[in-house]
């Protein structure tokens, strides 16, 4: 069958078998590896991404089921040369540590930031409840996507310029 | 890699085209929601549908609506929306309790009500929820509507009074002055199924002695509500000891059986302690609601 959908703010139309999950749509149809493929069974959370703007686990998801519908994924989060604040407060508090979890980590915590601008650490552990890092570090995760809260778009912007204008 | 074996798949946009397409498609079409519960049977093999019926455009069954005397749930309502509604909070304090511990808030975002009741899991956490509230369930048929009581909905582990060409559409929760109602699980990890649970609906009289109660439990071997507690403790003042003459009677009731969750004797135990929470918390959200 053939879908549209809008994946990081593009259209996409492919021909996919119905049984197709929006995991493997992202990761071999379209090549967007960075939506990671963990458990799946819809416990882990490494597949999160954004559909409408909500954590979705997207091995529990039919490609189909996105058409007509808005997919985001941690490909999208960067705008052109400028981090999102969750990206650069995950590089900032260490956030990231193997890896394997970040995309989706970063991306509910897009949803969380979008909806609560000011959430306080009991709101973020629940929103990431769903999701589980193997490397055990949930504090600097928490840290993380604090520091975004603390960085709105705009300092984080300035950051990054500030950062680039430091002399090699 | 699990992947579900071959099926067609077919968007719905309203009920009438849902049952259109699940007569026309027959036995071997299932009606697919938020899907948290089906897909992942899907990949396991342990469901083969030939064909899905998406039903997530059917806007009219996501719904919350407020009337004199009940509460009316779009089956397709989520599990995040319910758990976002202080409508919902407010009347059935008891569906938030459950709502926080069903799975972890991304999946909460696609599973729906109507899906959990459908889906007829032992230790799904809303049946027992529905069961003490004494939900009824509005089931829409090629000639028209039904209304059954939970009691009838579930037949048995995975099998509903639900036919195949039959669809759940709502979800109707009677409400009462001085009522109040709580949930409580104990779970291995967060979004686990339950190794035992309890729920309770109380109703007080204008003395403060309880007037109607029911308590459910989840996981612990019991169908519908727990029996004779009604019986046992109404009329009279809530107290810990008629809390603890409760939780014997639910202890007595449970039928647990031992698994990885934990031996027979523990899983009584937690029927008559979370028995006795649930009641002892639904006495005082009843008497907070008490008309000024």
């Amino acid at each position: 069958m053939q879908i549209t959908t809008t994946v990081n703010g593009t259209e996409v139309t492919r021909d996919v078998e119905p049984r197709l999950l929006l995991v493997h749509f992202l990761r071999d149809t379209l090549g967007l590896t960075g939506t990671h493929w963990g458990c799946d069974t819809s416990n882990c959370g490494t597949c999160v991404v954004l559909m409408d703007g909500e954590p979705v686990k997207s091995c529990t998801v039919l490609a189909a089921m996105t058409e007509g519908h808005e997919v985001r994924t941690v490909e999208g989060l960067a705008t052109g040369g400028t981090l999102d604040p969750v990206q650069q407060g995950f590089m900032e508090e260490h956030g990231l540590q193997c890896g394997f979890c970040t995309p989706g980590m970063m991306l509910t915590a897009r949803a969380l930031l979008d909806r609560s601008p000011d959430p306080d650490e009991t709101e973020i552990r629940e929103a990431i409840s769903g999701q589980i890092c193997r490397c055990t570090g949930y504090a600097t995760i928490v840290r993380s996507v604090r520091w975004a809260a603390e960085h709105p778009a705009e300092a984080a912007a300035s950051d990054i310029k500030a950062a680039e204008e430091v002399p090699a | 890699m699990q992947t579900p074996a071959p099926f067609d798949y077919v968007r719905a946009s309203s009920v009438a085209e849902t049952l259109e397409l699940l007569a026309r498609h027959g036995p071997e079409a299932r009606v697919i929601a938020g899907g948290h519960s089906l897909l992942p049977m899907m990949k396991l093999r342990l469901a083969r549908p030939d064909w899905l019926i998406d039903i997530n455009d059917v806007a009219e069954l996501d719904h919350i609506t407020e009337e004199p005397d009940r509460l009316r749930i779009g089956a397709l309502t989520r599990h995040a929306t319910l758990l976002a509604s202080d409508l919902v909070g407010r009347l059935f304090p008891i569906v938030h309790d459950a709502e926080r511990v069903i799975a972890d808030p991304v999946v909460r975002n696609r599973g729906s009500i109507g899906g959990s009741l459908g889906q007829a899991d032992p230790a799904e956490d809303l049946t027992t929820v529905c069961d003490v509230l004494d939900a009824e369930i509005v089931i829409a048929s090629p000639g028209g509507e039904r209304v059954l009581g939970i009691a009838d909905l579930h037949r048995g582990p995975y099998e509903t009074a639900c036919e195949q060409n039959e669809l759940i559409t709502e979800i109707r929760l009677p409400i009462r002055s001085r009522h109040g109602s709580a949930y409580e699980k104990v779970e291995r990890r967060v979004g686990d199924w339950a190794v035992a649970a309890a729920g309770a609906s109380v109703v007080l009289a204008d003395d403060g002695t309880i007037e109607d109660v029911t308590v459910g439990l989840t996981a612990l071997g019991v169908e519908g509500c727990v029996p004779g507690m009604l019986e046992a403790i109404c009329q009279q003042r809530p107290s810990e000891e008629l809390y603890a003459e409760a939780g014997r009677i639910a202890a007595a009731a449970s039928a647990p059986v031992e698994d990885q969750r934990g031996p027979v004797d523990y899983k009584r135990h937690l029927a008559d302690e979370l028995t006795r929470r649930v009641l002892r918390r639904s006495v005082e959200r009843a008497g907070a609601m008490v008309p000024a």
